[in-house]
Parts: structure tokens; C-alpha cells; sequence
């Protein structure tokens, strides 16, 4: 085991060291590099930088743009629909300082390549939506990745990070990250004076609606594994809004999105008998939501919620009418690429299904619950807002620094910040680049020490999964099951099983309780103690064995959110059955929770919401 | 499955190693050949069927919902900057579509270090590189400073 442990070491220090090499991560890496010139900025990713993260693939549309150039949209605009979309709850001054930024990100990869798609009649982007462009987008990632490639001093791929590190004298402050090579096993210390998360959310908390082979066939990335929280949360950094899981509509199976065919091709959505299930019930749900049911649009997780209904009664499947629109070879192309850019599993389900969407309607379905800070939902770290213009109890430091100095983050990692999306993300990542070389600038030398008891103990736990595994598997002939030890695989599944049946996963229809989060809780105490007994066969179930770890503090944190919260907050997203209404007046405010490292207690609370936008 | 490698076409070379975000394309020892170690952890992102150069790899749908009988393959030509995709139904039927991936030449985009370098005031401002000139608007938009009292 030595190769693989304390004894291979490689130290690499840092100004600025960038964990996760996605839209956050590469933005934050760009900006830094613009205003830090002398700087060592030096990022690090699991995977290959040219193809990771959420927007592996590419994507079809930017989704969030203001075309202020154009006079088309301002930023308080955007405030007001993200608030609107969810339900009141946001942080309007970090949303405001993504809007009035991003549209410099856009222009700047067009500038660079990325083909956007033009309206022939203005000359303006063609918009999808009030916020989306669309694109012609396979080659987003590898785009923004030469950016980024350009603008650090190092790149380190197939780094899985696993813990942060902090400072010897100042248990608040942070220090550092640790990892290790997925090829070689080489363990990586990174010393870094400051330090930016944008690791990405999480899929696979929750059971995936997908099962046996087709496991991994989720809509986010199933590399995506809370990184950003598991990494982020365990330094005692105050997290916000982590029971606000996102539930998606999509394409069933291929978990195409449905943006493009309603906003642009305006296809309808349907019940199994043709109907607009969506006004019908509106009704109801303004008895169950009141004001909130008159948002226009409708928050994304009522227009789940009336879809659910609609199942429920027994008027499934529900449809995107395809054949309805694609009456022209260019919408068939559209229709087509919006797919083939970002979701390709979406052709190859209606290939092997023999569904032509220009003759037949295509099944719609809600995924799974994710958690996320950076689509139509917001989970994530507390982040200090921007100096101009957060309220004065939302600014403790520099830009989109959690409560931990030193510590940034952007992406899926800062939460009250929903609608991001990529370029949003890497518009975050810029901001807290620039806050990051600020930081640095003004430590002036005096920076951290790491606290070496804390790397010692942490090298040990790193690769313990390998010395299970390989003291275990002597107890058995063959096969997976052995006494001493689970494999990754089989924690997750435990995992998944938990959130679905306990805290609202598509087994109970998102539908949950105290006594229920009660039981889920008990039992993910029993699995956070197993983490201990995970046994990894090689490097990559090594890698797994880690993911597994984030996922878990992240789902814990996912519960006792919930737990905390007695009412149901988004209905679509999740219920609570023994608070099935919303109680606006006791609850307008955000949900917080702190974990203690020396104690391992979780300490919830309340945190205001300030409206600075009318 | 779902992607997975024909052997007499894959020669070895490891690009589909490299790429995967999931890390589950491996180089089997014994043939010298990839394939995915862990095909329920493949997202059919298709980046190693992008990046094979023999275009070894190929992808079956998930078991769980896909039907045999398909194909949705893909040519991507950096230099061209196009993508080409041939989807092909189990019944037989045959769509192809081309579309553009890149309008400047690969390796042309500017490293922010070559911009002249910003002020070191700037660095207190809450603007970012390029601006104001990258938004199209002249002003960076501000909200007014807020009344501590009143928040
Ligand atoms: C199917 C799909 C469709 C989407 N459609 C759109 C759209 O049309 N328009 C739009 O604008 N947005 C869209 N999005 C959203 C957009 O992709 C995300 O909002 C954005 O990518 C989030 O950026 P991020 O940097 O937080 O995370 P990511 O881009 O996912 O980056 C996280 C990075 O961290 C790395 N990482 C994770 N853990 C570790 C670790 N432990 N150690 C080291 N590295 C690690 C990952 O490998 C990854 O590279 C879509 C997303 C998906 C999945
Ligand atoms: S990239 Fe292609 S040729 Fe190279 S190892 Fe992978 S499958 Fe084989
Ligand atoms: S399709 Fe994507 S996830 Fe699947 S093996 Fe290829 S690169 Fe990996």
C-alpha cells in the first residue's frame, strides 16, 4: 500500500487554487489569471477539463442572458422572475450581480467561437425564452476549457479532491485542499492561500427513476457527486436552502429538455387526452399556494405539481405534442439538435422506441430530486454579497466568500442564487475570481499554515477503502458479498433508497414527514458509519468511495433541512404531509444550517430574506 | 452497457482513457483494448465516442427502457468545425443532421494575460475584466446603497 499512501506525496502551493475545472471553476481560473498576473492560480479536477462537469456533452442554449445591449432585459428584471420562480425565497444581491455581469461572459464566448444562433430578422441572438439563447452548442466545454487551460499556471485532471484543509492556529480559516491521483494514487496536498469550490451539485442523492444498467442515465451527471457541499459544509460553513432539492420535468428516459420545444417551438404539453391539465387545475393550486399561484410564469415546481396531480388521477401519460409543430425541415433540425447537443440519450430513445417526433408525441416525465445552487433552485453555501449593493448582514468579507475566510465559491456551490445556470455559473466564478486575487492581495504575508495533526489524520482516512477491501477480501472465496466491508456501489444504493422512501424521493411522489425524516435520519446515522467500512477494489472505486462521502453529508444536510422546515415549501419539489400548506408570514425566511467539526453537532436557524429589488 | 468498444476496430490507444468524466473507460490488460468497467455509470455523454480516432466506440441504449435494433453514431471534425450525426431506428429509418461546434480556429482565444494589464485600483471597483465594453452597455448597472436600518 505504500505507493498509494503517506509516503507518496506531492506538495504543490498556490495563491489561488480552483477545485473543479466546470463553468464555475473555469470562469473563476479566467478572471483570476486577468487581475492576478503574478499569481500561481492552479486548478484542480476529478476529471479531464475538456470534457467535465455538467456541460460534458454541450449544451443548447445559454440560459441565462439579459441582452442588455439591446435594451431587451435589465438586471432587476431578472430578480424579480427568479424570485418569483421561487416563491419569494431568494438572495436578490448575489442574483443581481450575476444578471448585470453575464452578458459580458456571453459576448465573450462568442468572441471565442461559440457559434450563438442569430434571429435573421434583428440580428439579435435568437432567443428561446425571455433568458435563453440558443446555441449551437457541442463544444462548449472544450471552448471555455481552453480558456481556462490558458489562464492557470497548472492544471492537475484526475485529481478527486477530497477534503479541504485548514489552518493551524485559525480553525476558521482555510488552508488548503487534499486528493489523490485516480491514475497513479499519488496523494496531492495543495497549499493555497485561498480557495475557490466549484465541485458542481449532485445527482444520485435520491433514487434514479432509471434502474440496473440504465442506473447512470440521470439528468444531472452522475459524476456529479455534492462535491461542492461535501467538500464546502464539513469546514463548518454555513450552508442555505438545502432542502430547496430540485425536481425536473423532461423527456421521459432520455431526459431531453423540454425548454426549446415549448418556449421556442411552442409544442403544448398535454395529458393523456389532449387536455391543458395546467389551467384546469389552476385553482386548486391557488388554494394550496395563494398569491404565489398568480406568478407568471408559473414557479417551475407548481407546473410539477399540476403534472403530478394529473398522474396521480390516472391521466398519464403526459406529452409533449412534437408532431404539432415540426412542420418545417429547419424546426426539425432544431428540435433535433437541442437534443443532440446537450441529451443525446434523448435520440437514442426515440431511435430505439421507433418515435418520430414529427409524427408522434414524446412522454414526459419528473425526474428524480437533485440538489443543486445553480438551475431553478438554489442550494448551497452562505456567500458574503457584493460590497456595493448586499444588505448590510449579507456582507461579512469579500465577494461570494462563504463563512469560512479564505474559502469562495461559485456555481452549484453558493446557494440563494438560483437561475444561473452555465454562463451564470461562470460569471460566478469570475466574481469570485477577481474577490479571490483581492483576498490574496490584501493578506499581505500572513498566510495559512496548514494545520499538519489534520493532514496526518486525513492521509490515513483517504485510503482506508483500499486496506478494507484488501484485508477484508482475504475472509471470502469470491463474489461482492463479504462480511466486513460494502462497496461503493452498495452504500450508494443504501443511499438512494433512504432519501427516496424517507425525505421525498419519486417512491412516496416527493411526499414526506416528520416522523418519516425521523426514521431516514436514524438510518443514514447507521450509513454515515459505515462510510468507515467501505471497501474499494482500485483507484476508481477509490474515487467512488469519496463521492459516496459527499453524497452522504450532503443528503444529511438535505434532511435535517427538511426536518427543520415545517411546511411545504415548494410544492412539486417536495411535501411535507403533516404541513401540507404554506404559511408565508412565519416562514418567510431563509433555512441555515451550521456543522460543528469539534462536537459534530448541526446547529439550525433562520437567516432574513431582505427584498432590495420592488 | 452503453458504450462499448469493438474490439477488431480499437487499437489501444487510450484517448477514450483520457476523456471519460466518469472514468469508466478502461484499458482491458489481457487485449489491450478499452471498454466501460461500469456501464451504469455512463451517461451517454458520448465525449470518448467524440475522441476515439478509430471510432471504435459505440453506444446501446440503456436495457432498462431502450429496445435492440438502433444506432445514433457521430463524426466530429475540429477542423471543420462540424458535427455530423446518422441516427438509425430499429425500424430502419435513417435521419442525418449536420451542425456547426466552432466559428474561430482551435487554440486562437486570447489568455487573459495578454489584455493590458487593469489598474490596480480596479481591483476595489465591481467591475470585472473586459468591462464596460464586453456588456454593449456603457455603465456597469448599480443598485442604490442600501439603508442599514432599514434591512
Ligand atoms: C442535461 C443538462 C442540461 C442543461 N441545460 C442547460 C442549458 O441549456 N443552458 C444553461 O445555461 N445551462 C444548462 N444546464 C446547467 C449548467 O450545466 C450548470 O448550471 C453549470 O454547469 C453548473 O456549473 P458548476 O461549475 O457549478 O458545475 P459543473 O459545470 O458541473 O462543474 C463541476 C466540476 O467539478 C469537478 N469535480 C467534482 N467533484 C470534484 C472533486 N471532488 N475533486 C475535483 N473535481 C471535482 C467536476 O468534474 C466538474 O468538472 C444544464 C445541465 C444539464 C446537466
Ligand atoms: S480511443 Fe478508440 S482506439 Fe483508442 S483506446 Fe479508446 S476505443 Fe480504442
Ligand atoms: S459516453 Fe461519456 S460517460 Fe459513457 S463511457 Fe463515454 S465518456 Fe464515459
Amino acid at each position: 500500500m505504500s505507493q498509494r499512501s503517506s509516503k507518496n506525496i506531492k506538495f504543490v502551493d498556490a495563491d489561488i487554487l480552483v477545485i473543479g475545472g466546470g463553468f464555475g471553476g473555469c470562469g473563476a481560473t479566467y478572471e483570476s489569471r486577468y487581475w492576478g498576473r503574478d499569481l500561481k492560480i492552479v486548478l484542480v479536477e476529478k476529471a479531464n477539463i475538456e470534457r467535465s462537469g455538467a456541460v460534458s456533452h454541450g449544451l443548447s442554449a445559454i440560459n441565462c442572458y439579459m441582452g442588455m445591449q439591446w435594451g431587451e432585459n435589465q438586471p432587476a428584471d431578472f430578480v424579480r422572475y427568479a424570485r418569483g420562480d421561487l416563491m419569494g425565497l431568494v438572495r436578490e444581491d448575489l442574483i443581481f450581480d450575476i444578471a448585470r455581469h453575464v452578458d459580458s461572459t456571453v459576448h465573450k464566448f462568442e468572441e471565442w467561437g461559440l457559434p450563438i444562433m442569430k434571429d435573421p430578422k434583428t440580428g439579435r441572438y435568437l432567443r428561446e425564452g425571455k433568458w435563453q439563447v440558443m446555441i449551437h452548442g457541442e463544444s462548449y466545454k472544450p471552448i471555455i476549457a481552453e480558456a481556462a487551460r490558458k489562464s492557470a499556471s497548472e492544471v492537475y485532471n484526475r485529481i478527486m479532491v477530497t477534503h479541504l484543509l485548514m489552518d493551524k492556529t485559525r480553525p476558521n480559516r482555510v488552508a488548503g485542499a487534499l486528493g489523490f491521483n485516480v491514475r497513479d494514487g499519488q496523494l496531492h496536498v495543495f497549499r493555497a492561500k485561498a480557495v475557490i469550490v466549484a465541485a458542481g451539485g449532485a445527482s444520485h442523492v435520491f433514487r434514479p427513476r432509471s434502474v440496473g444498467e440504465g442506473a447512470g442515465k440521470t439528468w444531472y451527471a452522475p459524476w456529479s457527486s455534492a462535491s461542492a457541499y461535501g467538500l464546502v459544509l464539513r469546514t463548518g460553513a454555513k450552508m442555505i436552502q438545502m432542502e430547496n432539492r430540485i425536481v425536473l420535468a423532461r423527456f421521459k428516459d432520455g431526459y431531453g429538455p423540454v425548454g426549446a420545444w415549448s418556449l421556442l417551438l411552442k409544442a403544448q404539453t398535454t395529458n393523456a387526452y389532449g387536455e391543458n391539465y395546467e389551467a384546469a387545475r389552476l385553482d386548486e393550486i391557488k388554494s394550496l399556494v395563494g398569491k404565489y399561484a398568480e406568478t407568471t410564469p408559473l414557479p417551475t415546481c407548481l407546473r410539477n405539481h399540476a403534472m403530478l396531480q394529473e398522474v396521480k388521477a390516472g391521466n398519464g401519460p403526459i406529452y409533449m405534442q412534437t408532431q404539432q409543430v415540426l412542420d418545417t425541415k429547419e424546426k426539425e433540425n432544431t428540435g433535433w439538435e437541442d437534443f443532440l447537443d446537450m441529451t443525446v440519450g434523448q435520440a437514442v430513445v426515440w431511435a430505439s422506441q421507433n418515435i418520430d417526433p414529427k409524427e408522434k408525441p414524446s412522454e414526459l416525465t419528473t425526474s428524480e430530486p437533485y440538489v443543486m445552487g445553480s438551475h431553478a433552485t438554489c442550494s448551497g453555501a452562505w456567500a458574503s454579497g457584493p460590497e456595493d449593493c448586499a444588505p448590510a448582514d449579507y456582507q461579512w468579507g469579500y465577494n461570494r466568500m462563504t463563512t469560512v475566510e479564505g474559502l469562495f465559491g461559485a456555481g452549484d456551490t453558493i446557494g440563494g442564487s438560483a437561475h444561473k445556470f452555465s454562463s451564470g455559473s461562470f460569471t460566478e466564478g469570475r466574481i469570485a475570481g477577481k474577490s479571490a486575487v483581492k483576498y490574496v492581495r490584501e493578506l499581505a504575508g500572513n498566510p495559512p499554515q496548514v494545520d499538519e495533526a489534520q493532514l496526518t489524520m486525513l492521509q490515513q482516512e483517504i485510503f482506508k477503502p483500499l486496506e478494507n477491501f484488501e484485508i477484508g477480501r482475504n475472509e471470502i472465496v469470491a463474489g461482492s458479498v463479504a462480511p466486513s466491508y460494502i462497496s461503493p456501489l452498495q452504500g450508494l444504493q443504501r443511499l438512494e433508497k433512504i432519501m427516496d422512501e424517507y425525505v421525498g424521493g419519486i417512491s412516496t411522489f416527493y411526499m414526506t414527514s416528520e416522523p418519516m425524516l425521523n426514521r431516514g435520519l436514524e438510518l443514514l446515522t447507521m450509513l454515515k458509519e459505515d462510510l468507515d467500512h467501505i471497501g474499494a477494489e482500485d483507484l476508481h472505486q477509490l474515487q467512488r468511495a469519496w463521492e459516496l462521502h459527499h453524497r452522504v453529508w450532503t443528503a444529511e444536510a438535505v434532511l435535517r433541512h427538511t426536518l427543520y422546515r415545517q411546511e411545504t415549501r415548494w410544492p412539486g419539489y417536495y411535501y411535507r404531509g403533516d404541513f401540507p400548506k404554506l404559511d408565508d408570514a412565519d416562514w418567510h425566511a431563509f433555512t441555515a444550517s451550521q456543522y460543528d467539526v469539534k462536537t459534530g453537532e448541526w446547529t439550525m436557524s433562520k437567516l432574513p430574506v431582505h427584498h432590495i429589488i420592488e | 452497457m452503453p458504450t462499448f468498444t469493438y474490439m477488431t476496430r480499437c487499437d489501444g490507444c487510450g484517448e477514450c482513457v483520457d476523456i471519460c468524466p466518469s472514468d469508466i473507460m478502461h484499458i482491458d490488460p489481457v487485449y489491450r483494448r478499452s471498454y466501460n468497467v461500469e456501464p451504469n455509470f455512463c451517461w451517454e455523454c458520448y465525449s470518448c465516442v467524440k475522441a476515439c480516432p478509430q471510432h471504435a466506440i459505440d453506444v446501446r441504449g440503456f436495457a432498462d427502457f431502450a429496445p435492440l435494433g438502433h444506432s445514433v453514431r457521430v463524426l466530429r471534425e475540429e477542423k471543420m468545425g462540424t458535427i455530423s450525426w446518422k441516427i438509425r431506428y430499429r425500424d430502419g429509418r435513417v435521419k442525418e443532421f449536420t451542425f456547426p461546434i466552432r466559428t474561430t480556429p482551435w487554440g486562437s482565444i486570447k489568455p487573459p494575460s495578454d489584455y493590458a494589464a487593469p489598474d490596480a485600483n480596479a481591483l476595489g471597483s465591481q467591475m470585472l475584466a473586459h468591462e464596460p465594453t464586453a456588456l454593449g452597455v456603457e455603465m456597469l448597472p448599480t443598485l442604490p446603497v442600501l439603508d442599514k436600518k432599514e434591512v
